[in-house]
């Protein structure tokens, strides 16, 4: 691969997914790409990249960008935020939501649906306490390969032991040979729609809860900033963002912020561009006074 | 530094897990069926207990049943660690008071995940 072909790639690949290489990613970008060169019958990657800017290269450039995108993902990954999610999220939401008894959850990069899964064995774990509550768990990823292996709900037996507990796993799952496949009433709590985040998503929403996690970390700053305020513009105003361990709205936008010792939750800002590092302050108050307090 | 007792007839089994088990920061103290895993508990209860089923002797789950019923015996927490990879097992396994269960092959990930999902780290 020339250092060209390499400049195209990665032009490329931000411009469809917003994915960001650095100049030393040569060997990711092989190490992918080479089987999809190899796939349509191509010798190398300055073959495939002359493919992709020829005629009608578009299912060529979807299959580069979906290889390029597609991340691991585990239940329970992190623990945190569905700690936050149950104690934290919900019982404000369901105070907030008393008379419409309707919430809306975005999983905005659910890979292959372990995410959202996770939330609805949290929410049926739930129990009564939801009856006669309709939450909604609309779950989107740029990669439509990923999502046909997360409307499937069938993990490997090692996926299912990389952070679920054993107990979820004989309640939520029935096994099928070797592998392990999502209960069917959890799997119809999810709706799966491919979607790339670089898009307009205000005909998704409004949501109650978005879970944004381990994605920005792909994009620059100038896109990072575009997708948080985006999404604080499809998040309810006393609804929650939740994004992973290593991202952050501070020092981006002020249309969100930290809620206090809840690592990785965010509020939306009502105040938006003008307040200056506010922090929404759960820590004296119960569960169901939050959404007073705010 | 707290003790993991690693009861399975394989001395390769064994091996692995004391390699994983170590890397967690666990004291390693070993047995090769429930008989010599129970001889271990009545002298001193481990922390935490990686168990396989099927093993000569004493099979974990009469060792798991004898364990529970030791004075102490409900602290340990016990992850099995076995090929039989399903539903029924499993059930047996948790109603006789196993804590977690690890379905072999297994790796570092998966023995961390299963620890700390019951707090041994």
């Amino acid at each position: 691969m020339t250092p060209l072909d390499y400049d195209f790639l990665r032009k490329l690949l931000r411009a469809r997914s917003g994915l960001v290489l650095s100049a030393e990613k040569h060997y990711l970008v092989e190490s992918r790409l080479l089987p999809v060169a190899r796939k349509a019958g191509l010798f190398n990657l300055t073959g495939l990249v002359a493919k992709l800017k020829g005629a009608n290269a578009e299912p060529l450039i979807v299959e580069v960008v979906e290889e390029m995108t597609t991340n691991e993902s585990f239940f329970f990954r992190d623990k945190v935020p569905f700690d936050h999610f149950r104690e934290t999220i919900m019982p404000a939401l369901m105070a907030a939501r008393a008379s419409s008894r309707r919430i809306r959850i975005w999983c905005a990069a659910a890979a292959t649906g372990q995410e959202p899964y996770t939330l609805a064995i949290c929410l049926k774990e739930m129990g009564k306490e939801l009856k006669g509550w309709r939450v909604d768990i609309v779950a989107t990823d740029l990669s439509t390969e990923v999502l046909e292996k997360a409307k499937s709900g069938v993990y490997s037996q090692f996926e299912v032991q990389r952070g679920l507990p054993v107990l979820m796993l004989i309640k939520y799952f029935s096994q099928i040979g070797e592998m392990w496949q999502v209960a069917p009433e959890v799997r119809a709590m999810v709706k799966y729609q491919p979607f790339n985040l670089l898009h307009d998503f205000s005909r998704l929403g409004p949501f109650d809860v978005v879970f944004c996690r381990n994605v920005l970390i792909y994009f620059d700053q100038e896109t990072k900033i575009d997708v948080l305020e985006r999404i604080a513009r499809v998040t309810e105003p006393d609804g929650f963002l939740a994004l992973g361990g290593a991202e952050t709205v501070v020092g981006l936008t002020r249309k969100f912020k930290p809620v206090t010792d809840r690592r990785g939750l965010y509020a939306p800002n009502p105040s938006g561009a003008s307040a200056a590092g506010s922090i929404v302050n759960l820590a004296n108050a119960g569960p169901r006074s939050v959404v007073v307090a705010r | 530094m707290k003790i993991c007792l690693v009861v399975d007839d394989s001395s390769v089994i064994r091996k692995v897990a004391r390699r994983i088990l170590e890397g967690l920061d666990f004291q390693i103290v070993e047995a090769e069926d429930g008989e010599q895993a129970l001889g271990a508990c009545q002298r001193q209860l481990p922390d935490a207990i990686l168990l396989d089923w099927n093993m000569p002797k004493m099979d974990g789950y009469e060792f798991l049943k004898a364990l529970r019923r030791l004075p102490g015996g409900d602290r340990p927490k016990v992850v099995f660690c076995t090929t039989e990879n399903d539903v029924a097992h499993i059930a047996r396994a948790l109603h006789a008071g196993a804590n977690e269960y690890i379905m072999k092959p297994f790796d570092k990930e998966i023995v961390e995940a299963k620890f700390q999902e019951v707090g041994l780290i």
